[in-house]
């Protein structure tokens, strides 16, 4: 039989191949070629059905597997293509394992009016809407009004704050995916909103009333009227309402045969049902009776009334009220930019006798099913509300009824109506859950959009990136910055090469690329005064060719990031922060600038990317710039530790440091970025060993240098680092100031950075471990003493050492303390956090 | 997703903004001169109302200004914005 386009589609089903035509879901093809079973019960493994013809049904669960997997789609949803192959779920699906091939997308649109839902009352309040307006509607056909924008297969999910709305559009299938995107996410601005969502027919809960063939009226009248499927021959009608008459009426126009409507409100109700992969009698009985007749038939259409759908309404904080004529919650009013028209507002809706479940004889096992996805009943209603439950929250969350993937679209209403009857109080006092997006499931994939892969986020790479790569630098992730970690020799392990820079570092020269540093100028007449309030020490004494290391501290005293200040100019400086703080810096900057000291004549400004920085680091560092810039004058007394000064290296105009973060005779050059990749070549072709920054970390730690985020956390102040020479006192005030006054700060057993060398010199710490005070680990609470900052293994010092945080540490230096690490008790002895060169002897070369 | 109306570019969405706490705390003039429960007010304590409050916000991805906002934190809704150098407005 030919029904709708007439174009025939091939499909398979659970293996089976069948034909469909263009035009039909998944749902309306199966059941034309007579397949009711499409699933079975997540919990009970029951046989289950087709129940709606829309987004609101509960049980046609399938999984895609071809053209691609797609888990959990229900089969009243997915538009039928050719090559499409399902098969019915028992409860969850499964994802693909490799990549999806579709593209998904975004786009964005504003209009005066939005309009959603293009039926009877979605297309006169378009009509009506003046400006420009937006139809949307889910369905694959449908009509707009002149001069209105209309998108179809476009399902609103979710309302937000000022009239953002966000709709799914699906156009990929039937239509071939290739060239445009296969569905996209609509982000919408509209100033006023119109919900005409229309209404969903509501079950009636019965002993076994989730067998295939049990179909709510209004979904057969779909499959007949639009599908052209006639879902049954034999049909019983149950029903509190008009409505299902109309159901009735069309299937006999078809040819089915009505052998019995059991309307409710002339007291009768159906009482059970049998069959296996599809009904084949309902036992029809005067309610309240236990038994009943036995009568034949296919299909059983069910009207238990009508719910509107006020989910987006609910979403957009609207009220809603309990009508009891409807059996369901209305609108409570309009909102002055959301409105709700039509079935959603409860118009035009049957009135109907409130029957949420019929009263049924006792059995062992419990068949009613309130919520036929989560296999939940009315005995776990019960148990619920037995169990001292009385809001709808918490039997919702109790017994999981409207948390699956049709979020309680049919089952909802009848939870709520049975509890009222269990606890004997009216609905009109009870408020119903909370509706939250999305209304419909939506793809990760959609929301993901153009977000994935490279574009997912970000990359930050500095101008010698290419450098790095082709010469096999293993790479770590700071921030957005892709960082050169360390550069193995073919054979070599990271622990190998780590130890081969850093030899080369202590022993003779090596060079790194420091790019990422935050970099920021600040210039103004009362650049000074800012950065003496922003930093512990002192810096409007700075002179100009002088460099400064600098502590910032947040108001509560709490080390935030630190870094060098070089003084440019009088009324210049260039300030620089850790990597990963550069942005937190500029804009505590901002912040402090703008809000308490705008008469401040200060302008700071991020510079971070206009210069290459490479640390030129080792004994022979000296020898090797004096030849790359032999106008300069390197010795110690012409060019001294902290200063620096402009000269031409390898050619190019740079601006030479003399800093160190490691300890040895240390150059930093910075050049524009642009001459980044030609310095770096120069340096290293003079011999320079390039190092990562795994190595410069061992460096810095042998030195006892903490770096802030590491062997920080937010609560340690710049005299629990051992920095109290970096804290001004002749300065009257500097944020922070205060706070190390504050009697928490000066307690004894604050934690402390100190070094620790695990007795055992080969045994290196994790990261993260806990410190505590005796061999045996003791029974729970264990007194924690502090943790483990930073731990490597040091060829300078021919063993393993680390970095901690530990109550009173300074006072413990030369004590024993435990680090427990698996099953292992690690004895370590506590040390000052300067391991190497503790005189500094080697700063100078 | 809110639409929050910078004084500067007019309204924006809210993922381009950044908050910064209660409005109108000053800096203290001279915090040496506080005893440390009026220092520890400054730095911890702040309003915490359920109705207006005045916040500051800065429209970080933006125009990068900060700006004062009166939120009512029972609807989110803003009552008013307005500059750093402009007076609370009176909300009645």
């Amino acid at each position: 039989m030919t029904r709708l386009s007439g174009v025939p589609l091939k499909f398979t089903f659970d293996g089976r191949e069948l034909t469909g035509f263009l035009g039909d879901t998944l749902a309306s093809a199966l059941l034309a070629n007579g397949i009711h079973q499409v699933a079975t019960s997540i919990t009970y493994g029951r046989p289950r059905g087709i129940v709606a013809a829309g987004v609101e049904d509960s049980n046609a669960l399938v999984q895609i597997e071809a053209p691609f997997p797609e888990p959990m789609l229900s089969a009243t949803t997915v538009e039928l293509y050719d090559g499409l192959e399902a098969r019915g779920l028992r409860g969850r699906g499964r994802l693909a394992a490799e990549p999806d091939p579709a593209r998904y997308d975004a786009k964005h649109a504003h209009c005066d009016v939005l309009v959603i839902g293009a039926g009877p009352a979605g297309f006169a309040a378009a009509a009506e809407a003046e400006g420009r307006v937006l139809l949307v509607d889910d369905q694959p056909d449908g009509e707009a009004p002149e001069g209105v924008r209309f998108l179809s297969r476009t399902t609103a999910f979710g309302i937000y704050d000022d009239g953002f709305v966000l709709a799914l559009e699906r156009r990929g299938e039937p239509a071939a995916p290739e060239r445009i995107s296969r569905q996209r996410v609509w982000r919408i601005r509209a100033r006023k909103i119109v919900i005409a969502t229309g209404a969903h027919e509501r079950p009636i809960v019965f002993p076994d009333n989730d067998r295939p063939g049990i179909m709510l009226a209004g979904a057969a009248r779909t499959y007949l009227n639009r599908y052209g499927v006639l879902a049954g021959r034999r049909v019983v009608v149950f029903t509190t309402n008009d409505s299902a008459y109309d159901a009735a009426s069309d299937l006999a126009g078809a040819g089915a045969e009505i052998v019995r409507i059991v309307d409710a409100r002339e007291g009768y109700g159906v009482i059970g049902t049998d069959g296996d992969s599809r009904i084949t009698a309902a036992h029809v009985a005067k309610l309240g009776e236990m038994r009943g007749e036995r009568v034949e038939c296919d299909l059983l259409l069910v009207s238990g009334g009508w719910n509107p759908a006020v989910h987006l309404f609910s979403q957009a904080r609207g009220k809603l009220r309990y009508s009891p004529e409807l059996g369901a919650y209305v609108p409570d009013g309009n909102l002055p930019t959301v409105s709700v028209v039509g079935a959603a507002a409860g118009e035009g809706l049957p009135e109907a006798k409130i029957l949420w479940q019929v009263p049924a004889p006792e059995s062992e096992v419990d068949t009613r099913f309130v919520d036929q996805q989560r296999d939940a009943t009315v005995s776990d209603v019960l148990r619920a509300t037995g169990a001292g439950l009385r809001s709808l929250e918490h039997i919702k969350r109790y017994t999981t009824i409207g948390t699956a993937h049709d979020q309680g679209k049919t089952s909802g209403m009848l939870a709520a109506g049975i509890t009222a009857e269990a606890l004997g109080v009216d609905l009109a006092t009870q408020r119903p859950t909370t509706f939250r997006p999305p209304y419909t499931p939506v793809p990760f994939a959609a929301l993901a959009g153009r977000h994935r892969g490279e574009l997912h986020d970000p990359v930050r790479v500095t101008a010698i990136h290419p450098w790095h790569v082709e010469h096999g630098a293993e790479f770590e992730n700071v921030g957005q910055w892709k960082r050169p970690w360390y550069y193995p020799r073919p054979g070599e392990s990271m622990h190998d090469a780590v130890r081969r820079e850093c030899r080369a570092a202590r022993n003779d020269v090596a060079v790194m690329d420091g790019s990422t540093l935050g970099k920021i100028d600040v210039q103004g007449p009362d650049a000074g005064w800012f950065l003496d309030m922003l930093y512990t020490n002192m810096m409007s004494t700075l002179k100009v060719g002088r460099i400064r290391y600098g502590v910032m501290c947040g108001v509560d005293g709490m080390v935030i990031d630190d870094g060098t200040v070089i003084r440019v100019g009088e009324e210049r400086f260039l300030v620089t922060t850790t990597t990963g703080n550069a942005a937190m810096v500029l804009e505590w900057m901002e912040e402090w600038l703008q809000t308490e000291w705008p008469h401040l004549d200060v302008f700071a400004t991020s510079v971070t990317e206009h210069w290459a920085t490479m640390p030129l680091v080792g004994p022979r560092s000296r020898e090797v710039l004096g030849r790359l810039a032999p106008d300069l004058d390197v010795s110690n007394e012409a060019f001294g530790f902290m200063t620096w000064q402009d000269a031409e290296v390898a050619g190019i105009a740079a601006r030479v440091c003399r800093i160190s973060f490691s300890g040895e005779l240390a150059y930093e050059i910075n050049v524009p970025s642009c001459y980044g990749l030609a310095l770096w070549q120069s340096i290293v072709d003079t011999g320079a060993t390039p190092y990562g920054t795994e190595t410069m970390h061992v460096l810095r730690a042998e030195k006892g240098y903490p770096i802030i985020g590491q062997d920080t956390d937010g609560t340690v102040t710049p005299q629990d680092l051992g920095m109290s020479w970096a804290v001004s006192k002749k300065k009257a005030d500097f944020l922070g100031k205060r706070s190390f006054a504050r009697a928490e700060n000066n307690r004894p057993d604050r934690k402390q950075l100190v070094g620790l060398l695990p007795v055992d010199p080969s045994v290196r710490l994790p990261e993260g471990s806990q410190l505590i005070e005796s061999e045996v680990v003791p029974e729970p609470p264990v007194r924690m003493l502090g943790h483990v900052t930073s731990s490597y293994d040091s060829a300078a010092l021919g063993r393993t050492f680390a970095l901690a945080l530990v109550r009173s540490g300074r006072e413990r230096v030369g004590e024993t303390l435990y680090v427990p690490v698996g099953d292992q008790v690690v004895p370590v002895t506590v040390t000052e956090s300067v391991l190497f060169d503790k005189e500094g002897a080697r700063r100078d070369g | 997703m809110q639409l929050i109306p910078c004084p500067w570019c007019g309204p924006r969405e809210e993922a381009e903004f950044h908050y910064g706490g209660q409005a109108h705390v000053a800096y203290p003039e001279d915090p040496a001169a506080l005893s440390d429960e009026d220092w520890a007010k400054f730095v911890f304590f702040r309003a915490n109302p359920s109705g207006p409050l005045a916040e500051r916000w800065s429209h970080s991805a933006g125009c990068r200004r900060w700006f004062n906002a009166v939120r009512d934190t029972r609807t989110h809704d803003l009552l008013a914005v307005y500059r750093l150098d402009e007076p609370r407005p009176v909300i009645s």
